[in-house]
């Protein structure tokens, strides 16, 4: 049998000798959460009959597309034999998100930790997000376990993939641990390995407390539960705490840790990872990289690395049924209390009517709100194209800074600053060509270029963050047979060539199509958005000439025809109710209409118009259902 | 006539029985009497009416059921109306019109239609002066039933024509041969029947030409009366698989609009008027008084599965399968199915949209305030008549392709249109 550890340490009085802190870093449906399903059985922390898959994994969301969003950490019992005979360890495994969106997230569960599984598909080798959050891991010194999981797999090619491993941790292709999570095999000696090479926690014991908050989740029942790695110190239950950056001091209610459920413990030692519970109501009071001391006896300096989340991407959210506006406002407010990255503030649309201006740290995040506030609030949404943030100097050398295209000003601008970012693209060697070719028409520029092994690259780029929030990575995608794996960080921002482009209907500017594109593109834009328009707004009495502009320059042109015929050709006895019907349902109809000057446009319309790509919407309504 | 699907309504009484709402104005209505008779010998690829082939019908469980039985139930269904209309307290109305539709009346034995023409005359009375009249199929009359048709009281034949093009034809599954409409309208005429001579426009695959030639062979029939309608690809239809699927082009309402044009013209150029949207007769008598009926909101009795009538404000619709409608009648019970009685502003919205129809226009006192404030810009726009306005709303021809729009816009539901011509452009283009 496996050496479930009989006499467990103890929490709040387990010496560090004894503690292993780790985090699992692995790309997406790389097998993660099946890896810590199987180690939570192997350990025996949830038993056989109460095993579910992806266990840690608590929203929907989360489970139905295979990713974790909010991380957790979970303390495992295991015994190895020693020259003493076994000895019993507390293993404490911090689930980190696996998506670039949340970088600042994945690098506070990789401060809270000594080491890292590096989890790598046999079949697939590493991705760039993963190679990204290795980077990551190597500069905070963790200890780096390289593992090829699902060598089960028939397409698996574990002795390839593990010279590419050695290839980039440095060592020796044997020191790759191959272990299946589907089947079990090797994950025990991967938990002996975690024993024996990361190393355990060296806190000041004795020091005033300081614990960092690694993560943060909002429970309807409980109120925020905090997760937190003890550095120095200790935290007792029902003493007073302090959080660094805010000095608000809260009374600890509870503290424990998650085995996986949690329960509660005498305190948390040095060295060991749990949760707090403080009876506050918003993430934003416990935020992640925060320090927690004693308000008694506080620490001086808190630990490095806090910094408050910064926006990336806004899109403007409008409810389809304007009288949903509270429902959705008390959503956000809502979906705030967990998600302390969600910035919002009210805006108003022409087109849209009220709605809320969003931030987001990037694109899934984007996607990720939207759905749950659908899903949850039971809400219908139009979302607005999403956009950087663009800084803006005027020739009187006043700033202006714009999150909303239809707020780009239109007098004597000098200069238009843009966002860039710094791209990682991992691609089979067969799409350099391809890749570089998207690139270039986003107005990408190559850095640089590594072969990881034989026939896969590395590839970077620095790219505007513009050019990639809209459909970059479904093309990256679609063009590389799905192969190609991006990452990127924020990496300043430049001067562009930038110019807002509008659309107008009968000579009426619409603000929900306006964007902000670069002077080459304006054209290609401007023809793309009149010809959806043209296809999707009905004909109305009257010729609607869609128009799209710069200024006052109009750079594209197309015409809804005026609607020559409307009449039911026959209406006799039994056409009467039905006929009065239809034209009831037509007035009805009128109210899901959106006046643009004379033109009614149905929702339907901007609805397809601001989407990006109808196939990936229709594959993703496939997907839901 | 009888449209596929029959409208959500309150459960009708099982006596029939009208409330007393209908008396109100009922001296003023003229009443007429639709028979639907729902048989067909096949059944074509764009039709949504209520009927049946004898495949489709299956062996009948009670003879009414069937195509043999028919007349007996639809006759019982007259003697109930003559109970129902007496019991409601109506003046004595003889019917003013007989419409006989389906369907293909006319594959009942002339005799059949004869009798149940006989049966209105017994129960609810019939005028000395009666339009009566038939739908048949080209293929479906001979000298003698015409001629037996016109000695039992039947005044008028409506001929389901459609097109005179071969290939149109084909796509509307037609089965008769162009060739024998003239013959069949040399016949009626023989018989003493007036004719009519019903058209579709818009087939997929028919060209500009095609229509005009459809239409100058229906003129050279020199009929009395000419109803063209544009064809309707409704759901559930074969001819709407075959358009999902691709197999058949999808209607363009551009091609229909022009050939609606081409049509007035040609029919006003040969001297026939247009009475309603897709109706022309050659003097006004000859006008189909049935149908003017229905759009003046007359009271007139539906007879048979799925028909729908209407009195005073009160509308009801039979139950719709021919089984199931045997079924009531043989117990003795009202084929209804389903009614609503109209409330003021239902009245008023169906006023508008059925007065609208007609060339006789629309009195501008039954419209709203906002309808009648929106007059002088429809006529700007060159949809309203200049000439009967303000006091009648009566549509041009570009108004009659826009009618359900110019409804919209009089019952204040849609802005009034921008004068013709004046599309506000921004600089540039």
């Amino acid at each position: 049998m496996s050496p479930i550890a009989r006499t467990a340490p103890k929490p709040a009085s387990t010496p560090q000798e004894l503690i292993r802190n780790f985090c699992i870093i692995a790309h997406i449906d790389h097998g993660k959460s099946t890896l810590a399903d199987r180690m939570l059985q192997i350990t025996g922390v949830v038993e056989d009959r109460l095993m579910r898959a992806q266990y840690l994994d608590r929203m929907d969301i989360e489970r139905e597309r295979g990713i974790t969003i909010k991380s957790q950490a979970v303390r495992m019992p295991w015994a190895v034999d020693g020259s003493d005979g076994p000895k019993s360890y507390a293993l404490n495994m911090i689930d980190t998100p696996g998506h670039v969106d949340f970088t600042y997230e994945v690098s506070r569960s990789l401060a809270a930790c000594e080491g890292a599984v590096l989890l790598v598909d046999a079949a697939q080798g590493i991705e760039a997000q993963t190679l990204a959050n290795l980077y990551l891991a190597m500069e905070h010194d963790l200890t780096i376990i390289p593992v090829l999981n699902k060598i089960d797999l028939p397409a698996a090619q574990p002795d390839k993939f593990a010279a590419e491993l050695a290839h980039l941790i440095g060592g020796e292709p044997e020191d790759c641990l191959r272990v299946s999570g589907k089947t079990g095999e090797g994950v025990d000696a991967l938990l002996d390995r975690i024993v024996q090479q990361i190393p355990h926690p060296t806190g000041n014991d004795d020091g005033p407390a300081r614990a960092m908050i690694f993560d943060s989740v909002y429970d309807t029942y409980r109120g925020v539960v905090t997760y937190v790695r003890v550095v120095d110190g200790k935290l007792h239950p029902r003493e007073r705490i302090a959080m660094m950056s805010t000095k608000a001091t809260h009374e600890l209610l509870e503290i424990g840790v998650s085995s996986p459920e949690p329960e509660p413990t005498q305190g948390l030692g040095v060295g060991e990872v749990g949760y707090l519970i403080t009876g506050v109501k918003d993430v934003r009071q416990s935020k992640v990289g925060d320090t927690v001391t004693n308000a008694a006896r506080p620490a001086r300096t808190p630990l490095a690395g806090y910094a408050d989340p910064k926006p990336m991407v806004f899109s403007g959210l409008y409810p389809i049924d304007g009288s949903d506006y509270p429902v959705l406002r008390d959503a956000l407010d809502k979906l705030k209390l967990n998600d302390a990255a969600l910035v919002y503030e009210p805006e108003t649309s022409a087109a849209l009517g009220f709605g809320f201006r969003i931030g987001f740290l990037g694109l899934l995040h984007l996607e990720i709100v939207r759905e749950r506030l659908e899903r949850e609030f039971d809400l219908d949404l139009i979302s607005t194209a999403p956009s950087v943030v663009y800084e803006v100097t005027m020739e009187d050398g006043s700033e202006i800074t714009v999150t909303n295209p239809s707020e780009f000003p239109g007098g004597k601008v000098k200069d238009v600053r843009e966002p860039i970012v710094r791209a990682t693209i991992l691609t089979p060697a067969e799409f350099i060509g391809t890749v570089m070719e998207l690139c270039q028409q986003r107005r990408g520029s190559l850095l640089g270029m590594d072969y990881l092994s034989e026939d896969r690259v590395e590839m970077r780029y620095t790219l505007p963050l513009a050019e990639i929030v809209f459909d970059f990575f479904d093309n990256l995608k679609s063009r590389t047979r799905g192969y190609a794996s991006l990452d990127y960080e924020p990496a300043g921002e430049q001067t562009a060539d930038l110019v807002k482009v509008d659309i107008l209907l009968q000579g009426e500017q619409v603000d929900a199509f306006s964007a902000i594109v670069h002077k080459d593109k304006a054209y290609s834009y401007g023809t793309m958005m009149a010809g959806k328009l043209r296809e999707l707004i009905p004909r109305q009495q009257f010729e609607v000439p869609v128009q799209a502009a710069i200024g006052s320059r109009v750079i594209a042109r197309e015409t809804i025809r005026a609607i020559r015929k409307d009449v039911l050709a026959k209406c006799y006895g039994g056409d009467i109710s039905r006929k009065r019907k239809l034209l009831e349902k037509q007035k009805e109809g009128k109210k899901r209409m959106k006046m643009v000057g004379r033109v009614e446009v149905p929702q339907e319309a901007f609805i397809a118009a601001l989407s990006s790509e109808t196939d990936s919407k229709d594959s993703k309504e496939k997907s839901k259902k | 006539m009888s449209p596929p699907a029959l409208p959500d309504g309150d459960p009708a009484p099982t006596d029939g029985a009208l409330p007393s709402s209908v008396l109100e104005g009922a001296g003023d209505r003229r009443l007429g009497v639709y028979v639907h008779v729902p048989f067909c010998r096949v059944r074509c690829g764009y039709c949504d009416f209520n009927t049946y082939t004898a495949l489709e019908l299956g062996p009948p469980s009670l003879p009414g059921a069937s195509q043999a039985g028919y007349a007996d139930a639809a006759a019982h269904e007259i003697a109930l109306a003559g109970r129902v209309l007496d019991e409601a307290g109506l003046p004595e109305r003889p019917a003013s019109t007989v419409f006989f539709g389906g369907g293909t009346p006319t594959l009942l034995p002339a005799a059949d239609l004869v009798s149940l023409l006989g049966a209105v005359r017994v129960h609810l009375g019939l005028a000395p002066d009666a339009e009566v009249t038939t739908e048949a199929n080209p293929d479906s009359v001979t000298p003698e039933s015409l001629a037996e048709l016109a000695a039992g009281g039947f005044t008028r034949v409506s001929f389901g024509m459609q097109s005179a093009v071969p290939h149109v034809l084909a796509t509307l599954e037609r089965t008769h041969d162009p060739a024998r409409v003239p013959q069949v309208v040399a016949w009626a005429r023989d018989a003493g029947l007036a004719v009519s001579l019903d058209l579709i426009y818009g087939t997929p695959g028919e060209s500009l030409a095609d229509w005009r030639a459809s239409f100058e062979a229906a003129l050279a029939c020199e009929p009395d009366h000419v109803s063209a309608y544009a064809l309707v690809v409704e759901e559930g239809t074969k001819m709407d698989r075959q358009v999902r699927r691709g197999q058949i082009p999808a209607l363009d309402p551009d091609d229909e609009a022009a050939k609606y044009e081409l049509a007035d013209e040609m029919l006003a150029a040969a001297g026939y008027q247009w009475y309603e949207v897709s109706n022309w007769a050659r003097t006004p008598a000859d006008a189909c008084r049935h149908n003017i009926g229905y759009w003046r909101g007359d009271d007139w009795w539906g007879v048979g599965p799925g028909a729908h009538s209407h009195v005073g404000g009160v509308r009801w619709w039979n139950v719709k399968h021919p089984a199931a409608y045997a079924a009531r009648i043989a117990a003795g019970s009202s084929p209804a199915q389903g009614r609503e009685v109209l409330d003021d502003d239902s009245r008023a919205v169906e006023d508008v949209l059925l007065r609208v129809r007609l060339a006789e226009g629309l009195a501008a006192e039954r419209l709203g305030e906002a309808g009648r404030a929106a007059v002088p810009a429809l006529v700007a726009a060159g949809w309203v008549d200049a000439e009967a306005a303000p006091h009648r709303v009566v549509l041009t021809r570009r108004g009659r392709l826009l009618a359900d729009a110019v409804v919209r816009v009089l019952l204040g539901w849609e802005q009034a249109p921008a004068p013709d011509g004046v599309v506000t452009s921004p600089s540039g283009w």
